[in-house]
């Protein structure tokens, strides 16, 4: 995900703190995984380089200095063209599960236990993210649902590559 | 052979259909108020095996327990005595009575037991109040959507408090935000009057309800905890 593009996102509704873009994003998109302040600060500092936001004040009550940040109609033109640009497709042809299935293969490994812990490994995973859909909001049920779905299609690579097993051996390990 | 504290288990069920062996040595156990998703390939007999458990049809060898008692060991009046106190059933589709309202169909189990008719349907009405289709008690079957008849047979399902609850591809028929719904409907119901759920499925999405899962291969039944 682009930090910049997404922090640049959250300006344009006004102003803000270094402080409070982080809690924002953490909060909406951050997930599991929250901003380190550095992650901040060093996007903060290219943005401004590249004329995309401003200082708008800083403050110094007693404590360091904290600059409040705005947006700059160079940012908003930034922000729109990332957003009418689609995301590349990820093309997932360099498949990790691949590559061990054809392995366990050539060297006389059971590639069918190989896929069948993978499964449970994946629906263990699954129940989690379906446990936290539904405990939690709207928000939280998209983005659960969004990690099912492609789990799911993984699930479904791997059965198929279960029932296919013994002509794929024939294939890569004649 | 009874794994400890399993409401319903089943060791090494053998059933042959002429020469097709549908179950090939299966076991499998369930604990009061668990939900386990059974899953594999077509035709592997998950089916089969729902209905042995549920003593709608007889292996051929095997044991089957519930609470203590061999199912084996029952006249077929106790089997289906036992089927309408303690079990509950949601199938894929033409479960549910076409002559009758949803609320008389919700109302049929207890009305089995014994239940007198105005304490019936208010219980019946309680149940579709929790699965969201009270609003459809005076429609019949053929008049509700696919998703609304479905939740209506789940409200059927555990109406009688049953103690498990056997569900075959219950969402089998529905999009999938509504066979989410049901199946969010039908975990949160059972766990909270801690019925058993066994529940046949080939849709990981559905099986993510469940606490457990088991897969059918060949007619042997493999439980993914303790595999690998
Ligand atoms: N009544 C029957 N008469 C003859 N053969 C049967 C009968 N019921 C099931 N079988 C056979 O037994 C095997 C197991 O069937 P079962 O219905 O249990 O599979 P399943 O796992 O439920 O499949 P599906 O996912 O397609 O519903 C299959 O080979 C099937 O053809
Ligand atoms: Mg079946």
């Amino acid at each position: 995900m682009s930090i910049g593009h997404t922090l640049l996102g959250l300006l344009e509704s006004g102003p803000r703190h270094g402080y409070d873009l982080k809690r924002t994003f953490d909060e909406k998109f951050g997930q599991d995984r929250p901003l380190h302040y550095g992650q901040v600060y060093s996007t903060m500092s290219r943005l401004l380089k590249n004329g995309l936001v401003e200082v708008d004040g800083v403050e110094s009550e007693g404590g360091p200095e904290r600059k409040r940040y705005a947006i700059t109609d160079a940012g908003i033109t930034d922000v729109s063209q990332w957003l009418a640009q689609p995301e590349k497709p990820e093309p997932y042809l360099q498949s990790t599960l691949y590559t061990k299935v054809v392995l366990a293969l050539l060297t006389g490994r059971s590639a069918a236990d190989l896929l069948d812990s993978q499964r449970s490994a994946h629906l263990r995973m699954m129940r989690i993210l379906t446990d936290r859909k539904r405990k939690g909001d709207l928000a939280d049920q998209l983005i659960c649902d969004h990690a099912l779905f492609h789990l799911e299609a993984d699930l479904r690579w791997l059965e198929l590559t279960s029932a296919r097993l013994d002509q794929l051996a024939k294939v890569v390990a004649p | 052979m009874i794994p400890e504290g399993s409401l319903l288990a089943a060791h090494d069920l053998r059933k042959t259909y002429g020469s097709t062996p549908a179950l090939d040595g299966a076991s499998f156990s369930v604990h009061p108020g668990e939900v386990v998703a059974v899953m594999g390939p077509s035709g592997s007999g998950k089916s089969t095996l729902l209905h042995c458990l549920a003593g709608i049809i007889t292996p051929d060898s095997g044991t089957i327990t519930y609470a203590g008692r061999e199912l084996s060991a029952m006249s077929d009046a106790e089997r289906s005595a036992l089927r309408r106190s303690d079990f509950g059933f949601v199938f894929q589709f033409g479960q549910l009575v076409p002559e009758l309202t949803c609320v008389e169909n919700v109302a049929l189990p207890l009305r089995l037991n014994g239940v007198k008719r105005k304490a019936a349907e208010r219980t019946a009405l309680e149940w579709m109040e929790r699965l969201e289709v009270d609003d459809l008690g005076t429609k019949r079957p053929g008049e509700v959507s696919g998703g609304q008849g479905q939740r209506v047979a789940v409200a059927r399902a555990l109406a009688a408090s049953p103690k498990v609850i056997f569900a075959d591809e219950p969402t089998g028929a529905l999009d999938s935000l509504n066979g989410e719904r049901v199946m969010e409907l039908l975990t949160e119901a059972a766990r909270s009057a801690n019925v058993a759920v066994v529940l046949v499925t080939h849709e990981a999405r559905v099986a993510a309800y469940s606490d457990r899962d088991v897969t059918v291969r060949d007619g042997r039944a493999r439980d993914m905890e303790h595999a690998v």
